[in-house]
């Protein structure tokens, strides 16, 4: 092994990792969290993801601006949040193979519409350097930090506290732990199961959009590896909590940049288990934090 | 995704099939009605570059020579398994031809299929089992990946280079050796790295892969993977790139110095012709750079005219078969002496590869 190998990136790619790839988990993972506080779990965020990153990239393209892209991406997600709220809403209708459903229509949807966009190049996602101060180029590219991640931060600031502190986010809760006993207060369900749902589809259009405009920065048909469906685990072990969700996506993002970044370092050996590394850690987290609290009542499997 | 298309392992077979084909060739040989109804199957969606798009560029080339006499459809994005085995059936079914299979996990949906429809003629691109109306074909890929080596070799200041690849399988073993090689051959000391992703297409991961290379001072990186992540991560640091597949300078325009292409237009015109004709007979193609089937893209402005002519000189040695990648004498990574000198590898040996040439880093995977 040569000399010019530097172990400090390991470390330093580890970090970088768990915001790069961490932000989408954790739009789509507060997207879920906050569906499934409703009492819905939303499958179809991973087809929310894949359309939000196609309209983010398209609507770049089109328009020229990032923003705007972004902005797409939102309603796109938006939309197709509130198609399951609204087909969910029906008598008799199961939530889970609705989710699935949904999936299999943004993403196909997404593939159809996006065909035209996957040579043109859209413009990206402006990115904060923090790491300007250094001299070293790795440490300049571990701080580079999309403007994305702060959003994230924000967006769980918030949703802790609609969920803590507001009477919208406690109605909902009610929705979601006791349908029942939602009904007998006369909260009105479907109005917030919807605006949840909704949010939530929002949230991981969000989560789309940094995909195609930030990381990896491009739109092709192969562009989600699953994340979507990968955040329905997240929020599981973050125990339906916004700030958890944050833990487990950084956690995630940052066990998925160890493999690549060892192997470009010289440890070569064992590289399936390093590549492995975010679902066993994810597996052995989730054995260990299995406490039975925290699930919304209204979550199961059958209705 | 370990069964899709490349496992070539097998093709082992294709030096003693070669000799069965006059055999097995025995399809009826009548001309077919017109138009010609011919059928494509492809793995991943066509897109704007790699692996399907090379394969889309040769069904367009068929459409531009034959005009009115064929009758071109394909189905995109179709997974291996029982999935293809449907799609494939129903071209068939559907009155065709002539069906290109175009990924390795296709091998035996083609194979039960043509026994069914002993008149349609299959052709199946990476696989190692022919019939009578099944003929197989793929490229020597690693001749231009020799090529895009000595490309590095001149271009990298560092002698630090970068190689995300796919799965460790001995075709993209055989072309991370074969890069290697071309890049020892102009500069001793040169060094490559190798981060291996475990899938053919994630734009994600191999955008990781090639960030840790570069991270680690790698000056150019290139990749056996589908995507043009590679070459735009080379691009956002301002460093080299060689892509693969397909020429990716569109989405990369600094970075990307060339690419190792595959071609299959000419392939494909002339199985169509020699169906068109009613000779066609089954075979075993397996063609490098002189058949045109695979090439260099290109060579950026970056590249200097010295260089440029040096690729130019040893791609004519290889046309004229006085280069070989893998001549000896060939030393693995440990030094061992693999063959010797005036010796070369066989394409039994070169389909069975599974160890790195000196200038690797890093162990194989088992």
């Amino acid at each position: 092994m040569s000399a010019d190998v530097d172990l400090w990136a390991v470390p330093l790619a580890v970090f970088a990792g768990a915001i790069r790839a961490g932000s989408p988990f954790l739009f789509v993972s507060l997207g879920e969290c906050l569906t499934e506080r409703g009492g819905r779990i939303n499958l179809g965020l991973e087809g929310a993801l894949v359309m939000g990153a196609m309209s983010a990239y398209g609507g770049a393209v089109l328009s020229g601006s990032p923003w705007l892209g972004l902005l797409a991406a939102i309603v796109a997600g938006g939309l197709l949040g509130l198609l399951h709220g609204l087909i969910c809403s029906l008598p008799r209708v199961n939530d889970i193979a609705v989710g699935i459903g949904l999936m299999l229509l943004g993403i196909g949807l997404a593939f159809f519409l996006g065909k035209p966009f996957i040579q043109p190049r859209a413009p990206g996602l402006p990115a904060f350097e923090l790491g300007a101060w250094s001299s070293n180029p790795l440490v300049r590219e571990a701080l580079r930090i999309n403007v994305l991640f702060p959003l994230g931060l924000a967006a769980c600031a918030l949703m802790h506290l609609a969920l803590t502190r507001t009477r919208w986010g406690l109605a909902l809760r009610c929705v979601g732990d006791s349908q029942d006993t939602a009904r007998a207060l006369g909260l009105p369900i479907l109005r917030l199961r919807l605006s949840a749902t909704a949010l939530g589809g929002a949230l991981a259009g969000i989560g789309g959009a940094s995909l195609s405009l930030f990381y990896p920065g491009s739109w092709n048909e192969g562009l989600s590896s699953g994340q979507g469906l990968m955040a329905v685990a997240l929020v599981v072990f973050a125990r339906w909590q916004p700030w958890r969700c944050l833990y487990a996506a950084l956690l995630f993002g940052g066990a998925g940049a160890l493999g690549p970044a060892l192997q470009a370092a010289g440890v070569t050996g064992a590289y399936h288990l390093f590549n492995a590394a975010p679902y066993v850690l994810t597996l052995a987290l989730m054995a260990f934090a299995s406490e039975r609290t925290g699930a919304p009542g209204e979550l199961r499997l059958s209705r | 995704m370990l069964t899709r298309r490349r496992l070539l392992i097998a093709g082992v077979s294709a030096g003693t099939l070669a000799a069965l084909a006059p055999v097995l060739a025995r399809a009826d040989n009548v001309k077919p009605s017109l138009p010609l109804k011919i059928g494509f199957v492809y793995v991943s969606p066509i897109g704007e570059a790699g692996w399907t798009y090379q394969h889309d560029l040769g069904r367009r080339a068929i459409e531009a020579a034959f005009g009115d006499k064929v009758q071109v459809r394909y189905a995109e994005n179709v997974p291996e398994g029982n999935d293809s085995e449907r799609v494939i059936r129903d071209f068939a079914a559907d009155g065709a031809g002539l069906v290109f299979t175009t990924t390795f996990g296709y091998m035996n949906p083609t194979i039960r299929i043509a026994r069914q429809f002993p008149r349609v003629v299959f052709e199946h691109a990476t696989g190692y089992k022919q019939d009578k109306n099944v003929g197989v074909y793929a490229g020597r890929y690693y001749e231009g990946r020799y090529l895009a080596g000595i490309v590095a070799g001149r271009m990298s200041k560092s002698g630090n280079i970068g190689y995300v690849a796919a799965f460790p399988i001995p075709e993209v073993v055989m072309g991370i050796n074969a890069f290697t090689r071309g890049l020892r051959s102009v500069n001793r000391d040169a060094q490559v790295r190798v981060v291996w992703i475990n899938a053919w297409f994630d734009p994600a991961k191999e955008r990781d892969a090639a960030d840790a290379l570069l991270a680690q001072g790698a000056d150019l990186v290139t990749h056996h993977t589908d995507s043009t992540a590679v070459v735009q991560a080379a691009e956002a640091r301002g460093r080299y790139a060689i892509g693969y597949h397909s020429d990716m300078s569109r989405f990369a325009p600094h970075a990307h110095l060339t690419a190792v292409t595959h071609h299959w237009e000419s392939f494909y015109t002339r199985t169509t012709a020699a169906v068109l004709e009613g000779r066609w007979v089954s075979e075993n193609v397996w063609g490098g750079i002189k058949d045109g089937m695979v090439a260099l893209a290109p060579l950026s402005a970056a590249v200097p005219a010295d260089v440029a002519a040096q690729v130019g000189e040893q791609q004519q040695a290889i046309i004229d078969g006085t280069l070989q990648p893998f001549q000896g004498p060939l030393f693995d990574q440990a030094g061992r002496q693999v063959i010797g000198a005036g010796s070369t590898l066989t394409d039994e040996e070169l389909l069975k590869m599974n160890y790195f040439v000196e200038g690797v880093v890093g162990r194989l995977p088992k």
